[in-house]
């Protein structure tokens, strides 16, 4: 019996450990920041919103139908479908240019290219990935559109849909191209030589074999890139222009959510007006379309890697 | 077919095999191999592992030349044309020389879209249905799988995956089968299945198989070629050699060479 008292003493608490339980504690609080953060952003953007909703001259119904964005006009319309319209056009001109050559340059990496160019081309996507979106702008409306647009399309505007399109695109190749990568690589290595022992050629194995395998990983890379091209600010704002009504011709001015939002916040609408709580409203907008667009691309991808567990 | 030689071979062989060495860049995998590989009879390559058994049949339907660095030295003729002559087209040997690998490696589709491929590439669109039929009834899983061939083919069990990776392979009509340990993911039960296929369809193809299980190879092959690792004298560079090529019934019972012996009766390897 004296054993067993003396281990019970040696192994009763006896030291209280502070320093662990103030990492533990900080740890843990910077893992609820994130999701308060969060919180606290969806909040403000919809305390600010309902503010704005509550004008009488703002309606539910105006926020939809109308045609036009003019919140600092005399008789102000809110035609946040303008806004839509144009973000998705812009969205889906950056995918025309975006997906072809991102979803070629990975098939190019996983399926062609020798180890030795991967590592050239692999870091110089990244390099391309870490331009900042400012720069793209001005490459939009100094480069793309006076030396291709106006020169194949002339009478284009200095601001146009297409310019801005063209350089989103380009900005997000990287995003398509990389997540493609790796759903491509993620494929097991034995369906490539499965296929190619049956007398497939390289081209039939990735088009047929590979390529149908990574799908849901592809897609998943379609509808993040889609999902940047949507909240892209500042290539927009610079080389989109601000034309605030409804149309659909690419050679036109457009105004998406974002250039909007920054054309609000910087400074000419007073606190407090409608017109200024309009960017909450914008906000949320947005908000929910890229919210949505991301949850998308989680679900595919997540379905994706279950296929081969 | 057009090649620049063509060796007087015996009739009765598919591949005759001479000073075949093959390396992945300054590392040998396995050197000095001769041996002729009998038509419609089943070889089997024993041998413990790293002896470069599976590099060694990889390099008959050129499969190595999918491997960076990996390099074929010597000759391996196929029914007299050199496989590795610089006008023979690696897509062609395949269609021809089949390949089962050791891990069932089904498409992500379905069952009938399995076999349906091969067929495409190889431009045998006639009679489809019959002929993924005839395949799948070959590789004994039309039984199972006839009432759902538009079922996806990774809901199949291990077994019943690498038949139909046998029956993909042998739709295609080559006249040699590759199998690079076709079992070792298997269950007993699955295993003997596949034994007693090949056995059928060693009636219509040469096979060679790679296998690790001795028991298999003297169960079901007719000729067994022992391989063993040899380490370099300064003890650094390990190598794989043929010992010995033989029937397995005197393989398995009066071999030749002592270490074969003492392979086989499990007393090193």
């Amino acid at each position: 019996m004296d054993n067993v008292n003396n281990l019970r003493d040696q192994l009763t608490k006896t030291i209280t450990r502070p320093i662990e339980k103030i990492v533990k504690f900080f740890i843990t609080a910077s893992a609820f920041a994130a999701i308060l953060i969060s919180i606290s952003i969806i909040f403000t953007l919809l305390t600010e919103a309902i503010n704005f909703f509550q004008d009488p001259a703002v309606t539910f119904k105006g926020y939809f139908t109308a045609t036009r964005w003019t919140p600092t006009f005399q008789n102000p319309e809110y035609g946040v479908i303008v806004l839509i319209s144009s973000t998705l056009y812009i969205a889906v001109i950056a995918c025309l240019i975006s997906f072809p050559l991102g979803l070629f340059s990975a098939i190019y990496l996983s399926e062609f290219a020798t180890k030795r160019t991967r590592k050239v081309i692999k870091p110089v996507l990244e390099v391309l990935a870490g331009v900042p979106t400012v720069v793209f702008g001005y490459f939009a409306l100094n480069w793309i559109t006076p030396n291709i647009i106006q020169r194949f399309i002339p009478g284009t505007g200095v601001f146009n849909a297409l310019s801005a399109g063209i350089a989103v695109g380009i900005m997000i190749i990287p995003t398509v191209a990389s997540i493609s990568d790796d759903a491509l690589n993620a494929v097991p290595n034995s369906l490539r030589n499965g296929s190619l022992a049956l007398g497939a050629t390289r081209r039939i194995t990735s088009l047929k074999i590979m390529f149908p395998a990574a799908l849901s990983g592809i897609i998943a890379s379609f509808i993040l890139g889609f999902s940047r091209a949507i909240g892209e600010t500042m290539i927009v704002t610079i080389a989109g222009g601000q034309y605030p009504e409804l149309n659909l011709d690419p050679r036109s001015a457009m105004y998406t959510i974002t250039s909007s939002i920054v054309n609000v916040s910087l400074g000419d609408t007073p606190h407090g007006t409608t017109a200024y709580n309009a960017l909450f409203a914008l906000g949320i907008t947005l908000f929910i379309m890229t919210f949505i667009l991301n949850i998308g691309s989680d679900y595919v991808a997540r379905k994706y890697r279950k296929e081969y567990e | 077919m057009e090649t620049k030689e063509t060796v007087q071979v015996n009739s009765e062989s598919v591949f005759n095999v001479t000073d075949l060495s093959v390396s992945y860049g300054d590392f040998v995998a396995i050197k000095n191999v001769n041996m002729d590989i009998t038509k419609n009879k089943i070889t089997a390559f024993i041998g413990p592992s790293g002896c470069g058994k599976s590099t060694l049949i990889r390099s008959f339907n050129r499969m190595n030349d999918l491997i960076l660095g990996a390099k074929v030295n010597g000759t391996i003729t196929y029914q007299g044309v050199d496989l590795y002559d610089k006008m023979v087209d690696p897509v062609q040997v395949r269609r021809r020389i089949g390949m089962v690998f050791q891990k069932p490696n089904p498409f992500p589709k379905t069952i009938k879209e399995n076999i349906t491929f091969g067929l495409k590439v190889n431009n045998m669109t006639d009679n489809m249905d019959e002929r993924v039929e005839k395949a799948l009834t070959q590789a004994a899983l039309w039984d199972e799988v006839k009432d759902d061939l538009n079922k996806n083919a990774l809901e199949l069990s291990g077994g019943q995956q690498q038949r139909l990776c046998i029956a993909r392979t042998i739709a295609v009509e080559p006249d040699t089968i590759l199998m690079d340990e076709p079992c070792s993911a298997l269950d007993p039960v699955a295993t003997k299945k596949i034994e007693d296929l090949m056995q059928e369809l060693v009636k219509d193809f040469s096979i060679l198989i790679v296998t690790h299980n001795m028991q298999q190879a003297s169960r079901s092959s007719d000729y067994c070629a022992f391989f063993t690792t040899k380490t370099s004298d300064d003890g650094k560079r390990r190598t794989g050699e043929l010992v010995e090529f033989n029937e397995t019934s005197i393989m398995f019972t009066t071999p030749d060479q002592e270490l074969t012996e003492q392979y086989i009766s499990g007393r090193f390897g």
